[in-house]
């Protein structure tokens, strides 16, 4: 009977349906996942595709007369004809230029300068707000060699600028670096210590499960109301400097705590209780166990921990805008109680802005946040492969 | 031995670059119970695990020569796994009912295969296949309940009606009794016992008593060989082969 | 100050550092309880702590305005302290004193303390919330809050807040924008998961994973900026090519978007969970002449349901909490509509507009802030605490 069958089996009807389906199934899996995948690709290739210009800025070769009447007026530095395409935020740099460099005085020098957005978007081919003299202008000029697209250093040595030609990242990045310096300062030592406790001291009562349901719900409380709080607590409360990275690094600290506390208890569950055994064996105590010999065993994944939870920190935003982290701020910051905005509320401010100019260096800015946060996650995986004990 | 069910020719297996089966002969008598005994990673599971095929599922294994079933192989492009395993059923080591109603655990294949109508056609089956598999007197009351909630041995019971209901040829047993209690056991082994009238059953076992108690023969592997097949009382009183006898006699494994 | 406290600390490090050294040979030679590093971090304990205290009283009282202790007591003071604390410390140092138990017992008291800040943050958000909000539900009626359908809080003066303050129109956006992204999230997450846990290679998975845990870990602004610029174009444009009409700031495009950001949290655990589901369920349905689909979509997904309802509740809870996305996408516009191609505000965008504008902090506007955040934080909570109770009994069933 049976040889029957398996002989017919392709030409049985119902199975055929079930493999259909089966197909179908499996196709829409694969589907899935490709779109996904797809999805992935694309957004990459857009905010890559959009920002990769910012890299390069236009310049312009012109003759700069330093001279007295230049001094007081920059606009005569340069000759009429330049004044539309030549930035203007560049030109009020002279005097103080001037001031700095008094060999430079009662000279005239052929020098490349910073062209306006208009002329730098024009010759990348987008859209701009020059006037049809000012496009041929610049075709000549660049039939002449006088105008070129050179690797765009204003873009990381400059802080914010109401001239598109002049913004750059710099004060938003040191601002970053100020938040995540005082978020690493209060999360890593509490976030460690309450691992430690929980993981290695705890006892099994009300405080420890009320703790352990906290943290939980920490970690899934939405980021903007992590801002409320520094709000309402660090600024009116305990008034700390508003937009500071003092206020920003606290309040990001706490929506890291979570993540911290987290990786490092696993971290600390990883290592064997065989090791702890063998500690207390030798008559160590507690603490002498967890210092001398878990602790260490567990340091890569504390590390890797605390590195993911501060690439999710330095990416966050919406918490920072509560507490006025958004503000238009030209100047590095050199302290942490000053005004200071951070990369990703920078992005924010520039994505905001109508002028054109400005979108190239949004994505741009976009791709440095990126990068930085991948070569912290890239640290972060690599960490674990180097250093993870197998048991 | 009379009449064939499942012929084995020369069959190899290896999982990645290891060998695990090297070139194995063997002919499962129909209606009979067939013990593979021998020491653990002997291959006699992995063997089982051909009859149905289920080392598809095992992306790095791979199989040289032939399986026959009722003269045909299994392994022939035009033979379909899902179809074949209808033929070729299987109990697991562990107990493994769905988590779901003891009812449904049994309803769940034959809905799909379309061997029962929903509704009288399938409660028939359903209690057809607890009764073969003596389970229907202790649950016909909660067969609503969960299968998970039963005992050990009534959880295996049910993997076995489970398999009965698809109406196979041939039931696969790997280790059925390895994780039940002897009660249980005992139990298992009246109910192969009874099941051979109508199936073909191969049974893998650890246990050498086992396999005295309840099959007709008896296949010893060792090192993914088959050192000595025969009849379960000869093989056991009167073994062939040195290492058979070192087996059974408890010197290794 | 800053400079009095920088000398303080230094003299201290300094000083403790030679009492360190000086403890240390005292105790080094004889039998005595406990290690000589523990006698000298004993030392040091007593030097440094009950000044530390007086620093934390003084700035507390500070912070209340209850009082304000002048520097030109608090320094004497604590030196006067550290003193007394470094005499009374190095007097009790005897061999039978049991310096390794007390030393413990100051670890373990900052490990408390320092295990209780994370209940101090979630007991400070929910007070912080709580109260501002009572203030807001002092001026606006929690039933005009919860029912009425025109949210114009810029209209609102100190006196007149009637018919200003109806959130239905922002919880509307809210759930629409949710909805939108749970569309997108759900099924390509959930299917994505089945692919890789059930079919795909380990070497696929291991690629695929990872790669998707990516798009986890994009910050949202940039997610903003890209549903701003490129995806809001392209919604509109299709909109016009099957000809409807779509707002450039539309629900649509931040719930697209929204949904791409949620699609790695929902597949990842959902293939944790699928994978966590037995090896032997899969070889049981198999054994009984299955299909891969048949016993992915009768056993294995059953099995993993309570998982993956978990990991869409988290998601869900996610797209709702999301604000960085709808700020730059959404649009500011309270608007009660069915029409995802209109322009719809969520509560998020409320909170950041009435914060970051110049109203005082006690306006009408800047509270409601707060009555919109109290709603979203108990909605996240309850959809968290109801995660975790699915998940824990997923977990009981397999293990």
């Amino acid at each position: 009977m049976s040889k029957q069958v398996l002989a017919n089996m392709k030409t049985n009807k119902r199975l055929r349906k079930r493999y259909r389906k089966e197909k179908l199934f499996k196709g829409s899996a694969i589907f899935a996942l490709s779109l996904a995948a797809a999805f992935l690709v694309f957004f990459f290739y857009n905010i890559i595709n959009q920002g990769y210009s910012a890299l390069v800025q236009a310049q312009i070769l012109v003759d700069v007369q330093y001279n007295e009447a230049s001094h007081k007026s920059y606009r005569k530095a340069i000759d009429k004809s330049y004044r539309k395409i030549v930035s203007r935020g560049w030109l009020r740099t002279l005097p103080i230029y001037m001031e700095d460099h008094p060999e430079v005085m009662n000279t005239v020098r052929n020098e490349w300068v910073v062209a306006t957005a208009d002329v730098d978007q024009y010759l990348k081919g987008k859209s701009n707000r020059l006037k049809d003299k000012q496009k041929r202008q610049i075709d000549k000029l660049q039939e002449e060699g006088k105008v070129k697209l050179s690797f765009n250093s204003n873009f990381f040595t400059n802080g914010d600028s109401k001239m598109a030609e002049l913004a750059g990242i710099k004060s938003a990045l040191v601002g970053s670096i100020y938040v995540l310096i005082v978020t690493l300062l209060v999360a890593l030592p509490i976030g460690v210590m309450t691992a430690i406790y929980l993981e290695e001291f705890a006892p099994d009562n009300r405080l420890t499960q009320v703790i352990e349901v906290n943290i939980n719900n920490l970690a899934a409380i939405p980021s903007i109301l992590f801002g409320l709080l520094g709000l309402a607590i660090f600024i009116n409360f305990f008034g700390v400097p508003r937009s500071s990275a003092l206020v920003g690094g606290l309040t990001l600290a706490l929506m890291t705590l979570p993540v911290i506390i987290i990786t490092t208890r696993a971290a600390l569950r990883a290592v064997p209780h065989t090791i702890r055994e063998a500690a207390y064996g030798l008559g160590a105590s507690k603490w002498q166990t967890v210092w001398h010999h878990t602790l260490p065993l567990a340091l890569p994944g504390i590390l890797t921990g605390s590195i993911i939870g501060l690439a999710q920190a330095m990416g966050e935003t919406a918490p920072l805008l509560i507490i006025g982290m958004m503000a238009y701020i030209p100047d590095t910051p050199t302290g942490f109680t000053e005004v200071a905005t951070v990369l990703p509320a920078q992005i924010f401010t520039w994505a905001g802005e109508s002028i054109r100019a400005y979108e190239e260096r949004t994505a741009a800015a976009i791709l440095v946040l990126l990068s930085l946060l991948l070569s912290m996650n890239s640290l972060a995986v690599w960490l674990r492969k180097r250093f993870e004990t197998r048991w | 031995m009379n009449t064939s069910k499942i012929n084995i020719q020369d069959l190899k297996l290896w999982y990645g670059t290891e060998q695990a089966l090297h070139g194995i002969n063997l002919a499962i008598a129909d209606k009979k119970i067939t013990a593979f005994i021998g020491p653990s990673g002997c291959g006699k599971s992995t063997l089982l695990r051909c009859m149905n095929r289920m080392n598809d599922h095992i992306s790095s294994c791979r199989i040289e020569g032939e399986v026959t079933l009722d003269d045909k192989n299994i392994y022939a492009p035009d033979v379909d796994v899902v179809q074949l395993r209808t033929h070729v059923g299987m109990v697991f080591q562990k107990p493994n009912p769905f988590p779901k109603s003891i009812y449904e655990n049994i309803a769940y294949a034959p809905s799909i295969h379309g061997i029962a109508k929903k509704g009288v056609e399938m409660d028939e089956l359903v209690e057809t296949a607890l009764k073969k598999a003596s389970l229907w007197t202790e649950v016909k009351d909660k067969l609503h309940q969960s299968g998970t909630a039963l005992s050990g041995g009534q959880q295996q019971r049910l993997c076995i009606a489970r398999t009965i209901a698809i109406k196979p040829d041939v039931i696969l047993m790997d280790e059925p009794c390895s994780a039940l209690d002897p009660i249980a056991s005992a139990k298992i082994e009246e109910l192969m016992d009874e099941l051979k009238s109508e199936f073909t059953i191969i049974i893998v076992t650890h246990s050498m008593q086992q396999a005295a108690r309840v099959s007709d023969n008896t296949a010893f592997f060792y090192m993914g060989n088959l050192i000595e097949f025969g009849e379960t009382s000869s093989l056991f009183s009167q073994p062939q082969q040195q290492q058979t006898e070192d087996y059974i006699t408890g010197r290794f494994g | 100050m800053v400079n009095s406290i920088l000398i303080l600390s230094l003299m201290s490090v300094i000083s403790g550092f030679f009492i360190l050294q000086h403890v240390k040979k005292k105790s080094l030679n004889s039998r005595w309880h406990s290690l000589p590093a523990y006698y000298a971090w004993f030392a040091v304990l007593w030097m440094v702590v009950p000044a530390l205290c007086l620093f934390f009283f003084s700035s507390v009282l500070h912070l209340l305005h209850l009082y304000d202790v002048g520097a030109s007591f608090l320094i004497p003071s604590t030196i006067l302290l550290t003193l007394w604390g470094t005499w009374r410390g190095l007097k009790q140092i005897n061999p039978e004193l049991k310096a390794r138990e007390s030393v413990e017992k100051v670890i373990r008291v900052s490990l408390v303390l320092a295990a209780s800040i994370s209940i101090l943050t979630t007991i400070g958000i929910v007070l912080a919330i709580i109260f501002e909000a009572m203030q807001f539900f002092h001026i606006v009626s929690v039933w005009e809050f919860i029912t009425g359908t025109h949210w114009a809080p810029d209209d609102a003066t100190d006196g007149n807040t009637q018919g200003m303050f109806g959130s239905i129109p922002v919880f509307a956006g809210t759930f629409m924008i949710t909805i939108i992204a749970m569309c997108v999230a759900v099924p390509i997450g959930i299917l994505s998961a089945v692919y890789m846990s059930e079919y795909a290679s380990e070497k696929v998975r291991n690629t695929a994973k990872p790669a998707l845990e990516i798009l986890a870990g994009v910050p949202t602004v940039v997610y903003g900026f890209f549903a701003a610029i490129t995806v809001s174009p392209l919604v509109v444009k299709f909109a016009d090519a099957v000809g409807l009409h779509a707002d450039y700031t539309n629900a649509l495009t931040p719930g697209i978007v929204m949904g791409i950001m949620i699609i790695p949290f929902i597949s990842s655990l959902s293939d944790d969970v699928i994978r966590a589901v037995p090896r032997s369920l899969r070889d049981a349905s198999l054994a009984l002449g299955t299909t891969m689909s048949e016993t992915i979509v009768r056993i294995v997904l059953p099995a993993a349901l309570p998982g993956i309802i978990a990991a869409c509740l988290l998601g869900i809870s996610r797209a709702l909490g999301e604000t960085m996305i709808v700020v730059m996408a959404a649009g500011l516009r309270p608007n009660l509509t069915w029409n995802p191609l209109e322009g719809m505000t969520t509560v998020t965008v409320r909170i950041v507009d009435a914060l970051t504008g110049d109203q005082a902090f006690d306006s009408p506007e800047t509270l409601s802030a707060f009555g919109l955040g109290l709603v979203l934080l108990i909605i996240t909570l309850m959809l968290n605490v109801l995660s975790i109770y699915v998940i824990r009994r997923f977990r009981s069933q397999y293990e």
